[in-house]
């Protein structure tokens, strides 16, 4: 028991640090390429010093993310061995191939990406731009469709028994294409789209609110505007089809979303709410029949609650599960709405009017991190207390080899490693920022002979 | 069992892993070699000349890991499984050093501070040697074996994985990344800092063809299941003897100035040491040392042929991709290291 629970922290901690810089990662890629293929339409040169820029912050987000994301592969086989020797077979092709396809793609064109800007002509580095962002899509695709395959395996048959059951593959299409990895492929990328740009609307709404760079920033703002207001609706379309998955495959998880508990009625939708697990009942403002509704479009429809099923077989933290899945949907709610409120303001020609507005964006960069973060607690807790929906218990699934010490030492190392990683890119983000995409009277990049004096100076 | 151009389905991905390993060595080889030479030199400049010679290269280098970890996991998912949670503890640290050594590179350069850039340097260094000493370490054991029960897990000391024969493999495989990453450094730089290192590397050569030497002796002597397969079958000795001469030839090409030929050379060392490696064992993967019948050999921790044939179809296809995007990158950034304003 202890080991599972120290386990499963280490992996909460470790992927919920992963998911902070991965979308970043594939967000800002995508406004880079935007920002570049606009440079080579136009040829005008504050679109270059934009993406440039971008991509210094970007070499940021992607090296954090990189190295965090070795250690969440190495952590199946040293945290989770018998899940490992349940789902190799099946799951092992998906991360082999992201390992090829994705992750060779990015790293292969990110060194010109990063260091080719005088090596490459404006065509190619646009070409290594768009091959590092579409390796980073890539990368998501294998990661989610292995997730979602846990969700809602397919294609699969199952061989031994006991401790040496495995999962063996009978169809690959099947177990790519299984009932939840279209929808919530989908959903994550969108979702990872919006933390790019709600971080370049952070950035340069900060420029304008202190007065620099501001006719570089008033472009860029309106950029990444496009491509928020865009996504925030789209993700409110994604976000449904995964419900109405959800609800066909995990019915006991999309009870607990909702806090349905009663075994087969009409199913209520809450606003917000908190949910007394003793009682079995929710208090919030709710629309009557609403989740009912909005997963078959009969209000009158009943669905499967939770104690439609054994008490084994329910997610155990009801509350939480509800609390974060309420919380993605209000942040994505509001992030249409601001979205909206921004573009009718440039409709009106006023959108820079506002300083309050300007500040409201600085701090929207908040919204994406946390829906993307709640938004997978709400997912994974929801399946509980599986590990592969339906065939093996989390409890199940931890390596037996691997004592409770060892994991609290590395549960430490982790804390420690990962605090100063996060203080460091903060710091060095704010340096980039304060440092912004030029220097202000025009001057070149500093050269070499400058820097090495500048070092000798602070001996 | 299903055969493909008359070889097993397992074999064939034993030898697919064992290629992405080495080409992993290979690669990241010389990089964290590299790295391990960094407090060696002295000044600012040469410091910065070292760590851009690998600067665009080294993630992409890195990336082989991933795949590699990825053949693993897939393809033998069994004993994946069983050797990194019974090797927990250098895996844990492994990553810690991954990730300070990933850190050390992107930051160093940030700030001009003198105390900042040699607080990055030591631990960028330190976590370039750490990391080849580790990977030795596990090599160590697998080579050695390890107290794996009837349900293939571990059940030994957590601590068990410092024994002087895994110290010993580490330090050879040290050695021999530094040897390798001198080499590099020595094609992708000019003037006194190139002199500096050709010296350096004259001395690892030395170094490494010295624990080498022991590292045999102590296999031979006290690891005998290492070297059955040997001597069942004398033909096998040409691998070991290929890499002496292999070895043998780069102090002669270094003092010809040929550093392109000694890099090849290394790397084929590289390669020859896995290829025994991958004698020694075969079929078996991890030697369980309460019982031989709890061996994890190719056979009991293999994905189905389902699997496997899917991901061989994957690596054909995506195999010639990567060769082409890193032939391409390596061309680009060819040529001895210049710095200009978007080094590190
Ligand atoms: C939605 C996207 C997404 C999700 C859910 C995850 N990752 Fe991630 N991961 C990426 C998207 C990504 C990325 C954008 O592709 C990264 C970030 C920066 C980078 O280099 O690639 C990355 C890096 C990255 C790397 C380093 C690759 C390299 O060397 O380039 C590994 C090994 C993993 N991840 C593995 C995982 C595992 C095992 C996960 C789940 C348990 C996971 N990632 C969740
Ligand atoms: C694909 C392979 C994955 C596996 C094997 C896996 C497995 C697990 C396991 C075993 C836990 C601990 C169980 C628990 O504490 O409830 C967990 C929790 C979690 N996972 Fe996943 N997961 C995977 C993918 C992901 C991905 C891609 C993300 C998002 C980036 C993610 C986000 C989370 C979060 C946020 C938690 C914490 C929830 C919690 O503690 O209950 N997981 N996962
Ligand atoms: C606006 C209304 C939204 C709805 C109706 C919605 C719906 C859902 C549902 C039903 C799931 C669970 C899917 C599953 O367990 O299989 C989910 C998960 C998730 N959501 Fe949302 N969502 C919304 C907004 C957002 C926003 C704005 C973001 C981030 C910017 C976000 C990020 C995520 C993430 C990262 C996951 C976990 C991955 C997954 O399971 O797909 N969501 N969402």
């Amino acid at each position: 028991m202890e080991v599972e629970i120290l386990a499963r922290s280490q992996f909460a901690f470790t992927i919920a640090f992963h998911y902070i810089y991965p979308p970043l990662s594939i967000g800002l890629g995508l406004i880079m390429v935007i920002m570049e293929g606009l440079y080579l339409k136009t040829g005008n040169k504050i679109y270059e010093k934009m993406a440039r820029f971008w991509t210094r912050i970007f070499a940021l987000t992607f090296g954090i993310g990189v190295a965090t994301g070795i250690v969440m592969e190495f952590e199946f086989g040293t945290n989770w061995a018998t899940y490992s020797r349940f789902v190799g077979d099946v799951f092992g092709s998906a991360l082999a191939a992201e390992g090829i396809f994705a992750f060779a793609l990015e790293s292969g064109f990110l060194g010109i990406l990063l260091f080719g800007w005088n090596r490459v002509s404006k065509k190619v580095h646009f070409i290594a731009t768009l091959g590092v962002w579409l390796g980073s899509m890539f990368s998501a695709v294998w990661i989610v469709v292995a997730n979602s395959w846990q969700q809602t395996p397919a294609g699969y048959h199952i061989v031994g028994t006991g401790l040496s059951a495995r999962a063996e593959i009978t169809d690959f299409w099947a177990m790519v294409f299984n009932p939840s990895s279209v929808d919530r492929l989908l959903h994550v990328w969108v979702g990872a789209i919006l933390s790019g740009a709600f971080l370049v609307l952070s950035v340069h709404a900060y420029y304008l609110i202190r007065n620099r760079y501001v006719e570089l920033s008033k472009k860029a703002f309106k950029i990444a505007l496009v491509v928020a207001a865009v996504f925030s609706f789209s993700q409110l379309l994604t976000g449904h089809k995964a419900a109405v998955g959800v609800a066909e495959n995990q019915p006991a998880k999309l009870a607990a979303f909702e806090g349905h508990f009663d075994s087969l009625a009409v199913a209520d939708m809450y606003l917000f709410g908190w949910i007394d697990r003793e009682r079995q009942k929710v208090t919030g403002p709710k629309i009557k029949g609403g989740l009912s509704f909005l997963t078959t479009w009969d209000f009158e429809k009943p669905l499967k609650g939770l104690n439609y099923f054994p008490e084994n077989e329910r997610p155990p933290q009801v509350n939480a599960v509800f609390q974060f899945y309420h919380l993605m949907i209000i942040i994505g709610m509001t992030m249409i709405g601001l979205t909206l409120l921004a573009c009718w303001l440039w409709w009106r020609k006023k959108l820079f009017h506002y300083k309050w507005l300007m500040w409201l964006f600085v701090f929207a960069v908040f919204l994406p991190q946390i829906a993307n973060q709640v938004g997978w607690f709400a997912a994974e807790m929801g399946r509980q207390p599986w590990v592969v929906y339906g065939l093996l218990r989390t409890s199940d699934a931890f390596s037996k080899a691997v004592k409770a010490n060892q994991i609290v030492f590395s549960l430490i190392m982790f804390a420690f490693i990962y605090v100063l990683l996060f203080a460091l890119f903060i710091y060095l983000l704010d340096r980039k920022i304060k440092h912004g995409p030029y220097e202000e009277d025009e001057e070149e990049d500093r050269s070499l002979q400058h820097e090495i004096d500048e070092v000798l100076e602070h001996r | 069992m299903k055969m493909f151009m008359g070889i097993d389905y397992p074999t064939l991905w034993f030898l697919v892993v064992g290629a992405l390993f080495s080409g992993y060595a290979i690669l990241d080889g010389f990089d964290l070699g590299a790295g391990a030479w960094h407090l060696f030199f002295r000044k600012e400049e040469s410091r910065r000349i070292a760590l851009n010679a690998i600067g665009p290269v080294w993630d992409g280098n890195e990336v082989w890991l991933v795949i590699g970890g990825g053949a693993l996991f897939a393809g033998f998912p069994v004993f994946y499984a069983s050797l990194f949670s019974a090797m927990y503890i250098p895996f844990m640290l492994f990553l810690a050093f991954l990730i300070f050594r990933a850190v050390s590179i992107e930051f160093r350069s940030k700030e001009p501070m003198l105390w900042w850039r040699k607080m990055w340097d030591v631990c960028y260094s330190t976590s370039s040697a750490m990391l080849a000493f580790l990977l030795g370490i596990v090599l160590g054991n697998i080579l050695q074996g390890i107290a794996i029960d009837k349900d293939f897990e571990f059940v030994g000391n957590w601590l068990e994985f410092l024994n002087p024969y895994a110290i010993m493999v580490g330090l050879t495989s040290l050695s021999l990344f530094m040897v390798h990453g001198a080499i590099y450094l020595a094609m992708k730089t000019e003037g006194r800092l190139f002199v500096r290192i050709t010296v350096l590397l004259r001395r690892a050569i030395l170094v490494f063809v010295g624990i080498f030497l022991l590292t045999t002796v102590y296999t031979l002597l006290y690891i005998p299941h290492l070297s059955d397969h040997l001597l069942n079958n004398p033909v096998l000795f040409l691998v070991p003897f290929l890499a002496f001469l292999s070895i043998a030839n780069i102090p002669r090409l270094v003092s010809k100035s040929k550093y392109r030929q000694a890099f090849m050379f290394s790397a084929l060392t590289m390669s020859l040491m896995l290829i025994l490696v991958a004698i020694e064992l075969y079929p078996v993967l991890l030697i369980s040392t309460i019982n031989p019948a709890y061996n994890l050999t190719i056979y009991n921790s293999v994905s189905s042929v389902k699997a496997l044939q899917t991901m061989l179809i994957i690596v054909l296809i995506g195999a010639p991709l990567v060769g082409f995007y890193t032939l391409f990158v390596y061309r680009t950034f060819r040529g001895k290291v210049k710095l200009d304003d978007t080094s590190y």
